[in-house]
C-alpha cells in the first residue's frame, strides 16, 4: 500500500460514529528550469504535501458535506482541519443527493502512468535540455530576433483517497515538459511563436520538434496583416482545436448540467453534432496525457462516449451531480488539488479521427482562414449561453493552400452551431498536455472581424 | 496578531546557509494563508471550505540565476535544507556561512476592521440568502444564481541579505454573484463582483443586494440581445471595468521583465508619445482598500504610485527586485507573487487611468454610431507584439447617439500602441473594478480602473453578419 494512502487510512479513524469522512492526500516533487541567453535564469526545485478533508452528516432532510484543507501532514494541521470541516458541515443546507462515492464494482485499468526517469535523471541533464533547446531556437533562424523564455519542467505527483463508505485508490503520475517562445522579426513587426514538447519523462521529449515549431510558428506569421471581416470557413489546427474541444467538454459535464449552465442540458437523443463528430472522454487511453486510474472521488475511471456521430449520448458525472440527475457516476470527478471539492469533468477527450491529413482538409475548404493561436478564450467564450468569439493569429487559405499570415482578428460564432457546421475531421490526431488531444477540424460560417 | 512565522535569528542563519556558496543576494520569504470559502447555489448552502497554507519560499541569486526552492517546514533545519536546495545554483566559489545582519522587523498592520475569523458563519449565508433573494425579484426569467463568498487572512514576512526584515497582514474579501436568465432564445448570464482588501465591513446588505440586482438584470436584459457587429467601430466603455484596456493594451508591456528581454512592444520608448494626450496612466498599491491594494509588496518594497503614462508620454515602467538591480536602480514596490511556492516578478496592483473633464452622457450623444460597452470581463495580451483582447459581458448598440440594443457576448481586439492613440474623450465618472490578473501561471489581485472613454475605433469581434 502506497504510504499516502496508509497517511489517509489513518486520518479516517477520527471518524466519529455518526459521520463519514473522505480524504485526499497528495504529493508532489516539481523541478522547473529556464534558459535565457545560454544560463540558467531561474532553477526551482520544490516538494509540496497536504491533504483535503470532507465530512458528510446524515440528516432528515438529506446529508450536510464541510471541507478544510491543509499544504502539509503535520498532526496539527490534521485536528484542525476535522474540527473545521465538522464545523462547516452544520452550516450547509441538507440535501438529500448530496453523498460520497462507494465502491461500484467497476474495476481499475491497469495503466502506467509514471516513470522513474524523472526521479533518477540528473538535474545537469534537465538544465541541459532547456539550453539546448533556446540554443536551437536562436540558430535555427536568422529571424529569429529573441528567445523569451526556454522551459524544462517536470513532475512526479501521487495521491490517495479514502473514505469511511469503503473508498481505497492511490496512484502516481510523471510528467515531463519543454517549452519556448520565439519572438521572430525581419525589419518590420514582431511575431511570436511558440513550440512545446511533452512526455511522461525527459528521454520521451522531442527537443529538436519543440524548436522548429516555435520556429515555424513565429516565422511564417511575419508580415501578417489584419484583414477585412468576412464570413468562411475556418480550420482550427490540432492545438487549437484541442482548446476547442476542452471548451465543449466544460458544456458536457453533468455538473453544468444539473446546475441549469449547460446549452445541452435536456437534449440526449438529440442531433448536436455533424454526423462526423464523435467525442469521447477516455482516461482510460494511457496515450493521452489526461490518463488516469481512478477519478477525483477514487472511482474507476471509465471510457465514456459524449457525442456519438453527431447525437448527444449523454454527460460525465460525479456522485453527487450522478444523483441529482438520477444516474450513477461515470468515474469523472476532477478535483483541482488539496483545496478543492470533487466535481464532474472531463479529463481525457479525443475527437474520433477522420480519414484526411491536414493538407486534404485545406485542398477542400479551398478558402478560408487557418487558426493557428488563440487569445481570450476565457474572456471571449460563454459556456452557458454558448458564444464564441476569440482572438486568434494564423493564415488565410487560399485555393487549398497556406496564404498569407493574419494578425488581430477574432473567429466568432456559436459552440452550438459550430457543432453543427464541423466540415472535416482530421487524421492527425495530436496528443496534448491538458484534458483533450487535437486534431485539425474545419467549421463553415465563422464570421471573421477584422477592419 | 504577531508577525513570529519564524524568529528573526532563524532567518538570519537561514540567509546565511543560502549565501554560503557564493551567492549575491538571498531572500527568505515565509507566508501563512487562511481562507474561507461557501456557495449558495439555488438556495443551497454547500462548498463550506477552510484552509490553511503556511511554508517559505527561499530565493538565491547568483549573477543573471536565481535558483529557488519552498518548503512547509518552517523548522530551522527545514528552511536550511531549503536554501541549500535554492544555493544549489550557485556552483564552486563560498567560503562558507555568511554572517547576515538583519534589521528590527518592519511590521504592516491590516486596516481590515472586522476580521474573517470573527464572523459567525450563519450572517456570512444570511447575506448570500439576501443577494440570492434580490436577484430573483428582479424577475421570473431569473432560473439559476449562484452566490459565493471567499475570504482570505495572509501574513508574510520577508527578509534579505541586503538586511531588509518587513511584513504584512492582508485580509481579502470577495462576493460574487452570478446569474442566469433563461429565455425563448436561450439563456444568458449576469455577473457582478465586489471585492477588496477588507475585512467583512466590505458586504453591507445593501451592497449585496445591489450587486445581486445588477446581475439579474444584466442576465435578463442580454435575452434581446442581437449578435454583436464584426468589424471597426467607435466603442465608448462605462466606468470601471474598462480599465480592463489598459491592463492589456500597456499595463503588461510596461513591466520590466518583458522590457528587459526586448519583448515588449513598449521597451524603449521611455519619453515618447505612446498614446493620446488624454491617456495618464498610473499604477498604484496605495489606494487602502482596493482590491490590488499592498503596505508592501511580496519582495517587503512598499507599494507605491507610479505614474505609467503622462498626458500620452511614456514615464516609467514597473519594476521588481531582480529587474531593477540589473538596471542599477530601486524596485517601484511591484514584486508580486502568489504565495510562498511562487518566485516574484513585476506585477501590476491597480491600474487606473485618471479621469478627464468630459461629461459620460454626452459622450455617448455625440457618437452617432458605435458600440456601449457597461461591462468588460477579462483580456489577454501578446506583449511581444502588442494584440491584446477584451470581452464584452454587458454592451448595446449606440444608435443616433443613444444608447439602444442589447449584444451578444464576445471579445474585442487591438493592438496597443494602436488603440492608446485611439481615446478621444475620457470623463469624470472615476470607479474601479476588481479582477484577477494571471501570468505565467501565477494568479493575483488587482484593480483596474478608469472613466467613461471613448476609442474612435476598435474591432468588435461578434458574429453578426
Amino acid at each position: 500500500m502506497s504510504q499516502l494512502l496508509e497517511h489517509a487510512q489513518r486520518i479516517l479513524e477520527s471518524a466519529r460514529g455518526d459521520e463519514e469522512i473522505e480524504v485526499y492526500v497528495a504529493s508532489g516533487v516539481d523541478t522547473e528550469v529556464q534558459s535565457y541567453q545560454g544560463e540558467v535564469e531561474e532553477l526551482t526545485t520544490a516538494t509540496s504535501n497536504g491533504f483535503g478533508i470532507r465530512i458528510l452528516n446524515d440528516g432528515a432532510g438529506g446529508a450536510r458535506v464541510g471541507t478544510a484543507w491543509a499544504g502539509s501532514l503535520d498532526d496539527e494541521a490534521i485536528v484542525n482541519a476535522l474540527r473545521e470541516a465538522r464545523d462547516n458541515a452544520t452550516f450547509a443546507t441538507e440535501d438529500e443527493f448530496v453523498a460520497f462515492a462507494r465502491p461500484d464494482g467497476v474495476g481499475a485499468v491497469s495503466l502506467t502512468l509514471s516513470d522513474d526517469a524523472v526521479a533518477s535523471t540528473p538535474l545537469e541533464e534537465k538544465i541541459a535540455m532547456a539550453i539546448e533547446l533556446e540554443r536551437l531556437v536562436r540558430g535555427g533562424d536568422t529571424r529569429i530576433r529573441q528567445v523569451d523564455s526556454a522551459n524544462y519542467s517536470d513532475y512526479v505527483a501521487e495521491a490517495a483517497i479514502a473514505s469511511t463508505t469503503g473508498i481505497r485508490a492511490s496512484y502516481a503520475r510523471t510528467g515531463a515538459y519543454v517549452s519556448v517562445e520565439a519572438i521572430a522579426n525581419d525589419g518590420g513587426d514582431d511575431q511570436t511563436g511558440w513550440g512545446l514538447s511533452a512526455g511522461r519523462a525527459p528521454h520521451e521529449l522531442d527537443v529538436e520538434k519543440a524548436a522548429a515549431d516555435a520556429i515555424r510558428r513565429a516565422t511564417r506569421m511575419l508580415g501578417a496583416v489584419k484583414p477585412k471581416s468576412f464570413k468562411c470557413t475556418a480550420v482550427f489546427d490540432p492545438r487549437t482545436a484541442a482548446t476547442l474541444f476542452s471548451i465543449i467538454g466544460g458544456a458536457l459535464s453533468g455538473e453544468a448540467v444539473v446546475r441549469g449552465r449547460s446549452f445541452f442540458a435536456n437534449r440526449v437523443g438529440e442531433m448536436v453534432a455533424t454526423p462526423s463528430f464523435t467525442l469521447l472522454d477516455d482516461p482510460t487511453d494511457a496515450r493521452h496525457f489526461g490518463a488516469s486510474v481512478y477519478d477525483g472521488e477514487g472511482l474507476a475511471c471509465r471510457r465514456n462516449v459524449l457525442i456519438e456521430k453527431g447525437q448527444l449520448r449523454g454527460f460525465v458525472y460525479d456522485t453527487v451531480s450522478a444523483r441529482r440527475a438520477g444516474t450513477a457516476s461515470t468515474g469523472s470527478a476532477v478535483r483541482g488539488g488539496i483545496a478543492g471539492s470533487p466535481s464532474a469533468g472531463c479529463r481525457a477527450l479525443q475527437l474520433a479521427p477522420g480519414h484526411v491529413d491536414q493538407a486534404e482538409i485545406l485542398r477542400r475548404v479551398g478558402n478560408g482562414v487557418f487558426v493557428e493561436s488563440l487569445i481570450g478564450v476565457h474572456s471571449g467564450v460563454n459556456p452557458v449561453s454558448g458564444d464564441f468569439s476569440v482572438g486568434v493569429t494564423g493564415l488565410m487559405i487560399r485555393d487549398g493552400q497556406l496564404a498569407e499570415p493574419v494578425r488581430e482578428i477574432t473567429v466568432a460564432s456559436t459552440l452550438q452551431r459550430m457543432l453543427l457546421d464541423v466540415v472535416q475531421v482530421g487524421n492527425d490526431l495530436e496528443w496534448l498536455p491538458g484534458a483533450a488531444a487535437g486534431q485539425s477540424v474545419a467549421i463553415d460560417n465563422i464570421a471573421v472581424s477584422g477592419t | 496578531m504577531n508577525n513570529t512565522l519564524v524568529e528573526h535569528d532563524v532567518l538570519a542563519r537561514t540567509l546565511g546557509e543560502a549565501m554560503a556558496r557564493g551567492a549575491e543576494f538571498a531572500e527568505v520569504f515565509v507566508e501563512d494563508r487562511t481562507t474561507s470559502s461557501a456557495m449558495l447555489d439555488q438556495r443551497r448552502v454547500e462548498q463550506l471550505s477552510s484552509g490553511h497554507d503556511r511554508g517559505a519560499g527561499i530565493r538565491v541569486v547568483v549573477g543573471d540565476t536565481t535558483g529557488f526552492a519552498h518548503t512547509a517546514d518552517l523548522t530551522e533545519s527545514g528552511l536550511k535544507a531549503a536554501a541549500r536546495a535554492a544555493a544549489a545554483v550557485a556552483r564552486g566559489g563560498g567560503g562558507g556561512v555568511r554572517e547576515i545582519a538583519l534589521g528590527a522587523l518592519r511590521d504592516n498592520p491590516s486596516h481590515a476592521t472586522i476580521l474573517p475569523g470573527d464572523v459567525d458563519k450563519a450572517r456570512k449565508i444570511e447575506l448570500m440568502n439576501r443577494a440570492d433573494d434580490a436577484a430573483r425579484s428582479e424577475g421570473s426569467s431569473i432560473t439559476q444564481v449562484q452566490v459565493a463568498l471567499g475570504d482570505s487572512t495572509r501574513q508574510f514576512i520577508v527578509a534579505n541579505s541586503d538586511g531588509l526584515f518587513a511584513g504584512d497582514h492582508q485580509v481579502r474579501t470577495r462576493f460574487n454573484v452570478s446569474c442566469i436568465a433563461k429565455g425563448d432564445t436561450g439563456m444568458q448570464t449576469g455577473y457582478r463582483p465586489i471585492a477588496g482588501t477588507r475585512g467583512f465591513e466590505l458586504l453591507s446588505a445593501d451592497a449585496v443586494a445591489d450587486a445581486a440586482r445588477g446581475a439579474a438584470r444584466q442576465a435578463i436584459t442580454k435575452l434581446d440581445a442581437r449578435p454583436a457587429p464584426s468589424g471597426d467601430l467607435p466603442v465608448v466603455l462605462a466606468g470601471g471595468s474598462g480599465g480592463i484596456l489598459f491592463h492589456e493594451a500597456c499595463g503588461h508591456g510596461l513591466e520590466a521583465d518583458a522590457i528587459l528581454k526586448q519583448a515588449s512592444v513598449y521597451a524603449g520608448k521611455v519619453g515618447q508619445l505612446v498614446a493620446s494626450p488624454l491617456v495618464t496612466l498610473v499604477d498604484d498599491g496605495t489606494v487602502e482598500g482596493e482590491w490590488g491594494y499592498l503596505a508592501i509588496d511580496d519582495e517587503g518594497r512598499p507599494g507605491a504610485r507610479n505614474v505609467l503614462i503622462e498626458n500620452g508620454v511614456l514615464t516609467e515602467y514597473m519594476w521588481d527586485y531582480l529587474r531593477s538591480r540589473k538596471e542599477g536602480r530601486v524596485s517601484s514596490g511591484n514584486g508580486r507573487r502568489q504565495s510562498y511556492q511562487h518566485l516574484p516578478m513585476v506585477r501590476m496592483t491597480n491600474t487606473y487611468l485618471l479621469e478627464g473633464d468630459s461629461d459620460a452622457d454626452e459622450i455617448v450623444a455625440q457618437t452617432p454610431y458605435g458600440v456601449y460597452v457597461a461591462q468588460l470581463g477579462g483580456g489577454q495580451v501578446n506583449t511581444a507584439t502588442g494584440d491584446f483582447v477584451f470581452g464584452m459581458t454587458a454592451a448595446f448598440m449606440i444608435e443616433d447617439g443613444k444608447i439602444t440594443a442589447p449584444l451578444r457576448d464576445c471579445n474585442l481586439i487591438g493592438n496597443g500602441p494602436d488603440v492608446l492613440q485611439r481615446v478621444d474623450a475620457v470623463a469624470s465618472d472615476f470607479s474601479m473594478t476588481p479582477g484577477t490578473c494571471g501570468k505565467n501561471g501565477q494568479s493575483v489581485p488587482v484593480g483596474t480602473g478608469q472613466a467613461t472613454m471613448r476609442l474612435t475605433g476598435v474591432t468588435i469581434g461578434g458574429a453578426a453578419a
